[in-house]
């Protein structure tokens, strides 16, 4: 009784690596970022930004700007109707500077009018009398003390320590170190936009917007404009990369605000330079280590200091600390710990969320460690981290246990056996392209010195410490096709296309209609912490498969035949039993099958004072080992092949995942040599593309990758986010590379010329 | 103000633009062709690259006077109806975009290239390429999907 109507097999299930489903609209220029929105009617937006990075506002005149022809609003902290602040976890940023400014380039106020020079017009004739105040750049002078307070919830935004074990352990081999990390920037191409939709009925408000969590950008949004939840609702505008820069609020405030005053739609988009300013980055941070080993290598002990600098206001900054000092023993046992960490607040641009999340800047310092540790012993890099290599049942130092697959010594063993490359030093041919430095054909070829580095890593998936995390899918199955709704922002990582093998796995179904990501549905969580395969991909899992329970109770009960008999084969329910075959779709003639799901992951715990506790949900790893040439003379660096195995559980789309890995090594190797942020006082001096670096298609080393495949038990599909984990060692293993070329200690990253040049 | 005559995407167009508009935002907000994005807004990042006389140019660096009397293409005019563009294709079907912010300029670039018609070894596609930054993929599902096309041809 077979009535599949199409020839061979459903093709893009789970383990095939179908197309993103956005692709077509994507390569045919028809997919809207949240740039390209429009309405009609609408009055461009723009923020002005304080020029100081500490000073007390004395006042502000608008009366200048208010006259300008084409404007239609001037606003300021005193027009926010509610809350006036806001924030992840600390609601301590204001929507609007009121009294005090602290940081260079924090919003003052707002304008919309009818065009954007309209808008620069009406910036430009806003005064703002400014009292200048002693700024506080320096994060130790935030630790003691001996600067007043920036801001009255105090200079240090978080300290968590971790006292584990014997506390007065000398090992027969100490290594210590200090390493520090300049502010990476996320650099996303796709900038800051949204345009926002008055409800004509006074009904509050509609905002498009590229974030990385809708839900919790409505809560912070509808606080401060003082609606309910639901009369702000949000819809995803295209994403053109996030990496962490959406997870907070950047302009979405300042729109619907602007939108609500004038009663127009209102669109707002940041220039680059604006971006840099607009968006959290990544941490500075400055480590200091201590290694305990036996003579033979094995690690006893570590103490550790970390400093991270959080700049003017709180973001996520307690996250990222509890990240780094969780991770900072890396993927090694170790039973004696004594770590002490801070997250400050300084008047630099504010810190948050950038892919790695504190475990980049932790990784940094351990693996610097472990190469010391190992130059100690007389072992070399392999050896001394496969001798101290976690494994499942190992306790943290936060005497959390690792349940989790931990093939850490397999992806180290992997990456090792993988093939080095087989170009010679310097290149082929003479092609000056493949020498440091490039066509500037500065590189004496005969002067080129090789290096080998390896990095490795142990990095949290989902979120931690207590908070109940979880996503929801929504799945309807009719006449054949299944239909899948969810909040699940899609930032390029490629949910969409995962969704629907999921779907298709589950159901035996071809079609996959994917319904628009937005508020009318329970929160997904955010697009961030590796989280969505294992979260979101958890809920449409769970939502298809009580659809699929439906379909079994109907066709049971049509043919008289118990439902737990009943399986999905290719595209029909079969009888496992029996002989009936019956296609889906003509099971779900005429009738709509719905159900929704919420996938919550395993509760987790605050760390306590003494840093103990089972804060983390789950754990991923990662091995890399970096080949790089280098020019010890003019200090330039060419990564010529990084090679890595990730523990990923199942690729579920293997292409999708080696998309993710070539993508995070590119952006750890652009902190590696090339991306920093430059200040002077507080001030960006490098807020444009031609002046912070992004690698390019030629800064891009060949890349070997080996999947580690163990389907991890805890995870819905067995799968492990993997979007994290080749951005946090890569960076490392090419450091540790550039010292082996040079053999010079390299501390500090992004490596400069002059710290591989100058004595 | 001036008037300018052109032909956009093989439709003629006759505006009247202020002399130092931008190609870019003649193109996306003018024309409401918004296929062409704006990454970085001096040249550096090549999203918003734009072929003038079947040579890429970046448009946020060209002003819509200078494409009085020439023709401009742009991604929009690579697919016909639903079929897409074998450009397009490849991108797709080697997973040579994630966000899909660069891609329009990765396309527009690898259009100029394919047309020269031969093939090109990977360090060559690099090269030819380098000007288009891409912040998710780490490039070498660009390269894949160039390769293919340029073995493939661009007979659809």
């Amino acid at each position: 009784m077979s009535t599949a109507t199409r020839e061979g097999t459903i093709k893009g299930r789970l383990g095939d690596s179908p197309p993103r489903p956005d692709g077509l609209a994507k390569t045919q220029g028809a997919f809207a970022f949240a740039g390209d929105l429009s309405a009609d009617g609408f009055l461009w937006g723009a923020t002005l930004r304080s020029p100081h990075a500490h000073a007390r506002i004395r006042g502000i005149d608008l009366s200048a700007a208010w006259k300008i022809d084409g404007v239609a609003a001037v606003i300021t902290a005193g027009d926010v109707p509610g809350k006036p602040t806001y924030g992840l976890i600390s609601k301590d940023q204001p929507v609007f500077a009121a009294d005090v400014v602290r940081y260079v380039g924090e919003p003052v106020a707002a304008v919309a009018a009818d065009h954007p020079e309209t808008c620069r017009r009406a910036l430009a004739a806003i005064v703002v009398d400014y009292e200048m105040l002693p700024p506080l750049f320096d994060p130790e002078r935030a630790i003691d003390g001996s600067h007043p307070p920036i801001h009255p919830d105090g200079n240090v935004i978080r300290r968590q320590r971790i006292i584990t074990g014997d506390q007065s352990l000398q090992g027969e081999v100490i290594v210590e170190g200090t390493y520090e990390l300049g502010m990476q920037d996320q650099a996303f191409l796709g900038l800051e936009a949204a345009l926002a939709l008055p409800d004509p009925g006074g009904a509050g408000v509609e905002l498009f917007v590229a974030t990385q969590w809708l839900h919790e950008d409505r809560g912070q949004i509808a606080a401060c404009l003082g609606l309910a939840p639901e009369e702000v609702r949000l819809t995803l505008g295209g994403v053109g990369g996030a990496f962490g820069a959406r997870e907070d609020i950047s302009l979405q405030v300042h729109t619907c605000l602007l939108a609500l005053r004038t009663g127009r739609p209102v669109r707002l988009a940041y220039s680059r330079e604006e971006s840099f300013l607009g968006h959290v980055h990544r941490h500075p941070a400055t480590i200091w280590m201590r290694h305990h080993a036996t003579a033979q290598g094995s690690i006893q002990r570590i103490e550790a200091r970390l400093v991270l600098d959080g700049g003017a206001y709180a973001s996520t900054s307690s996250a990222v600390l509890i990240n780094a000092v969780t991770h900072v023993q890396g993927p090694y046992k170790c039973a004696n710990a004594t770590v002490d960490g801070y997250a400050v607040r300084t008047n630099n641009l504010p810190c948050g969320a950038m892919r790695g999340f504190g475990v980049v800047q932790a990784c940094f310092a351990h693996e610097g460690q472990m190469d010391k540790l190992a130059a100690a012993c007389g072992l070399d890099p392999v050896e001394i981290r496969l001798l101290n290599a976690m494994e499942t049942g190992d306790s943290l130092i936060t005497g959390q246990v690792i349940e989790n697959v931990a093939p850490v010594a397999e992806c180290i063993t992997r990456v090792a056996a993988l093939p080095l490359p087989d170009a010679p030093v310097g290149g082929r041919d003479g092609d000056p392209l493949d020498l440091p430095g490039g066509a500037g054909l500065t590189a004496d070829p005969a002067h080129i010195r090789r290096g080998i580095g390896w990095g490795v890593a142990i990095k949290n998936l989902m979120y931690s410490e207590a908070f109940d995390d979880y996503a929801t899918a929504r799945c309807t199955l009719s006449n054949g096709v299944a239909s899948l709704k969810f909040a699940t922002v899609e930032v390029g990582q490629g949910f969409v296309v995962l969704a629907q093998q999921i779907a298709r796995s589950v159901l035996g179904v071809d079609d996959v209609v994917l319904e628009p990501i937005d508020t009318t549905i329970g929160s997904a969580g955010s697009t961030s912490a590796s989280r969505q395969t294992w979260m979101s991909g958890g809920a449409v899992d769970g939502a298809c498969r009580l659809v699929r329970e439906r379909l079994f109770e109907l066709v049971g009960a049509q043919y008289d035949i118990e439902p737990v008999q009943l399986a999905i084969d290719g595209r029909d329910v079969i009888d496992t039993m029996g002989t009936l075959r019956v296609s889906v779709s003509a099971a779900t003639a005429g009738i709509e099958l719905v159900e929704t799901f919420e996938h919550h992951h395993r509760p987790t715990e605050e760390l306590d004072e003494n840093g103990h506790g089972n804060c983390h949900t789950a754990f991923a790893f990662v091995a890399h080992r970096a080949v790089v040439d280098v020019d010890p003379e003019l200090g330039l660096v060419k990564v010529v092949q990084v090679a890595t195995a990730q523990d990923v559980g199942v690729a579920l789309n293997p292409l999708s995942v080696l998309g993710q890995i070539e993508g995070g090594i590119a952006q750890g190797l652009g902190l590696a040599v090339m991306e920093e942020i430059i200040f002077t006082d507080g001030r960006v001096r490098n807020a444009s593309f031609t002046d912070y670096l992004l690698p390019t298609m030629l800064d891009m080393p060949t890349v070997v990758a080996a999947l580690i495949e163990h389907p991890d038990p805890m995870a819905p599909l067995g799968a492990k986010g993997v979007g994290e984990p080749p951005t946090i060692s890569s960076t490392p293993a090419i450091v540790a590379a550039i010292r082996d070329a040079i053999g010079r200690d390299l501390s500090r990253v992004p490596v400069r010329p002059a710290d591989i040049c100058l004595p | 103000m001036r008037e300018i005559n052109l032909v956009i995407n093989g439709s003629d167009v006759q505006a009247t633009v202020a002399d130092r508009l931008l190609l870019s935002d003649f193109i996306r907000d003018d024309q409401r062709l918004t296929g062409t994005h704006v990454g970085c807004e001096h040249g550096y990042c090549g999203s918003c690259t734009v072929l003038l006389d079947g040579a890429s140019v970046r448009s946020c660096l060209t002003l819509a006077v200078q494409t009085d009397g020439h023709v401009i293409e742009t991604v929009e005019s690579l697919a016909v109806g639903a079929d897409l563009h074998p450009i397009q294709e490849a991108f797709r079907s080697n997973h040579g975009l994630q966000c899909g912010f660069c891609t329009p300029g990765l396309l527009m670039t690898t259009l100029e290239l394919a047309r020269e018609n031969r093939d090109c070894s990977r360090d060559e596609i690099r090269e030819r390429l380098a000007g288009n930054l891409c912040r998710c993929t780490g490039y070498h599902q660009i390269v894949d999907a160039v390769q293919a096309v340029l073995r493939t041809g661009l007979s659809r």
